[in-house]
């Protein structure tokens, strides 16, 4: 395991050498990316500017529910948002290389890049989290604290399962990538509002298939002492690490799976 | 060191047939192939194009899994233990790079020592050592991005043996080099198969790859192997006619000269196909010199794909496994 850490970080080392001899367009990307994702943010804050709550969740409230949801979703993207290219690696049978070296393969897509662009992302989330924070009233205890951090974490694994499992369909047929953008995208955005204003079907889908519910609603409800509309037991506000190792065993477990059905390219 | 026994790849190939039906057909890449190499051996596996070679070179990777059939490499079922074949077999595919795009070829070669955890030490000998017979110090400094085809193909071998591999799979090494750098990729090959005992297994088009360094060959279409044993042999038996182009100073009427058939006429120039056991080039040149005037000549040797038809002319059925 700890080997395995060192080839990654070497392997990105080399892939951050070569983007920084482009300082002043990775600068740039930065900005961009942070300003871009603000306007998320806004659209939230023009929803209260019209109703005071929603479902029950004041701004603040909803503001640390996005804030987590946000950071997850950035450090996920960070470390595997390359993965929107994997349908190309296997169109192309680049990953012809992946299988021939001797290292886990899905280390190696996971390894072939990282964007230091993104981490704009991570920065706007961090700031509404400060907002967020200085907003609402919480009853501080070690566990609260320790929750958010732990929430962050969990929810980046969760994410990164979601997204490994669906890279997959790209072994199957290799221009889905539009239908898992919706997934991935679409994601993010459910994960930062409270499950309680959507459609029962879909609470489902959150809590008990994809499960987005552990990214920031629960943890929420934890943090903030909520009551849960839904009335789910209690216990799922603590299960989102649990949840997030599950999703990971089960998303790697998908991944070997697929890559026996590796057709790679040409004769 | 290497086995197949009865190996097939299937694939399914789908085909818009209409607005919105589609044809589902399956397609045998390989066809039930079986052979064994042992340690030490340089073995050629050619066939044209779509034949089944790098498919085959696929399985024997783990790259692909084999829909049916055995395939044992260096004692190891190679989808199944992948990571540990990995270790102990090097790849070089002509077409695509092992190496990092944008780092100088001296870091890819870091990276690959990590990758493979292979001491310092004797990483640095081996690397030296390639270094040297490959004239790599010029260009260890760029990035691979920058190197000519024949530059990075030289990094490519190193980057395939630094590991110390006992099988290196080559598919297609040579394609696209010029001739001084085919020669020099060749004359690598051989030693390292000399020197270090390496187990080598070349797909390839080019026949002059096979005559330099492989003693036995293998010749595979349509997913079945139609041939194994030596080149010499191979050409004994199928090889023997080659054809010489002439151009000469006008259109004329086809050429009769003893020893050799014109079997292609295209306004001055004209194909003559001619026997090596019953004249040579020499003495062919001089015949048509005689008889008109030329102004320049050039032999075509046999091609695979030529070779695979007289094969099958001749009456040949796949080989039994």
């Amino acid at each position: 395991m700890r080997a395995l850490a060192a080839i990654y970080a070497r392997l990105v080392g080399a892939r951050i050498r070569s983007q920084l001899e482009y300082r002043l367009s990775v600068a740039l990307q930065l900005v961009g990316v942070g300003l871009l994702t603000a306007t998320d943010f806004v659209a939230i804050a023009v929803i209260f500017a019209n109703v005071p709550a929603l479902g029950d969740w004041s701004l603040g409230e909803v503001a640390l529910l996005y804030a987590l949801a946000t950071i997850s979703f950035a450090l996920t993207d960070l470390v595997i948002g390359h993965l929107d290219l994997f349908p190309q690696m296997i169109r192309e049978g680049t990953f012809d290389q992946i299988l021939v070296r001797p290292l886990p393969s899905l280390l190696q897509v996971v390894a072939s890049d990282f964007a230091v662009r993104r981490v704009g992302k991570a920065l706007q989330g961090i700031a509404v989290l400060v907002f967020a924070l200085a907003t609402v009233e919480v009853d501080w205890t070690l566990g609260r604290v320790l929750a958010i951090p732990v929430a962050i974490a969990a929810g980046a694994l969760i994410y990164g399962a979601v997204w490994v499992a669906l890279a997959t369909i790209a072994f199957w047929i290799v221009d889905a990538i539009e239908l898992v953008n919706a997934f991935t995208y679409g994601g993010s955005f459910l994960s930062q509002y409270p499950i309680g204003i959507f459609a029962r079907w879909l609470r489902g889908i959150v809590v008990f298939v994809v499960p987005l519910a552990f990214v920031a609603y629960f943890p929420a409800l934890y943090v903030l002492d909520k009551e849960d509309t839904l009335g789910l037991p209690e216990a799922l506000r603590f299960a989102s690490p649990v949840v997030a190792v599950l999703a990971s065993i089960a998303a790697a477990a998908v991944w070997r799976n697929a890559v026996r059905h590796y057709r790679s390219a040409g004769g | 060191m290497i086995e197949l026994r009865d190996v097939e790849k299937r694939f399914v190939v789908r085909a818009k047939t209409g607005r919105l039906r589609r044809d589902r057909r399956e397609v045998k890449a390989v066809d039930g192939i079986s052979f064994s190499i042992e340690r030490g051996a340089m073995v050629g596996y050619v066939g044209p194009n779509g034949a089944g070679k790098s498919t085959t070179v696929k399985m024997l990777t783990g790259i692909l899994v084999p829909s049916s059939g055995q395939v044992r490499v260096a004692g190891l079922d190679p989808p199944r233990q992948r990571i540990e074949l990995a270790r102990r077999i090097g790849v070089v595919f002509g077409q695509r790079s092992q190496l990092w795009w944008d780092l100088p070829l001296a870091d890819s070669f870091e990276l690959l020592r990590h990758i493979y955890r292979v001491p310092a030490q004797r990483h640095r000998a081996n690397l030296d050592r390639f270094a040297e017979t490959l004239g790599l110090a010029a260009f260890m400094a760029t990035p691979v991005r920058q190197l000519s085809l024949g530059q990075r193909m030289r990094g490519e071998l190193t980057a395939a043996l630094l590991h110390d591999p006992e099988i290196v799979f080559l598919d297609e090494p040579t394609i696209g080099l010029d001739v001084v750098a085919k020669a020099a990729v060749r004359e690598f090959l051989a030693e390292v198969n000399r020197e270090r005992g390496v187990t080598l297994l070349l797909t390839t088009h080019d026949l002059a790859d096979i005559e330099r360094l492989c003693s036995r060959l293998l010749i595979v279409d349509h997913g079945h192997l139609i041939w194994d044993g030596g080149l010499d042999e191979l050409k004994r038996r199928y090889g023997q006619e080659r054809t010489m182009v002439v151009d000469l100073e006008e259109a004329a009427p086809p050429l009769e000269v003893p020893g050799a058939r014109v079997v292609k006429v295209d306004g001055p120039r004209q194909w003559l196909a001619f026997r090596r056991d019953e004249t040579s080039a020499a003495e062919l040149t001089a015949a048509v010199a005689a008889r008109t005037r030329l102004l320049d000549l050039a032999i075509e040797e046999t091609e695979i794909e030529e070779i695979v038809r007289r094969i099958y002319a001749a009456g040949a059925a796949p080989l039994a496994t």
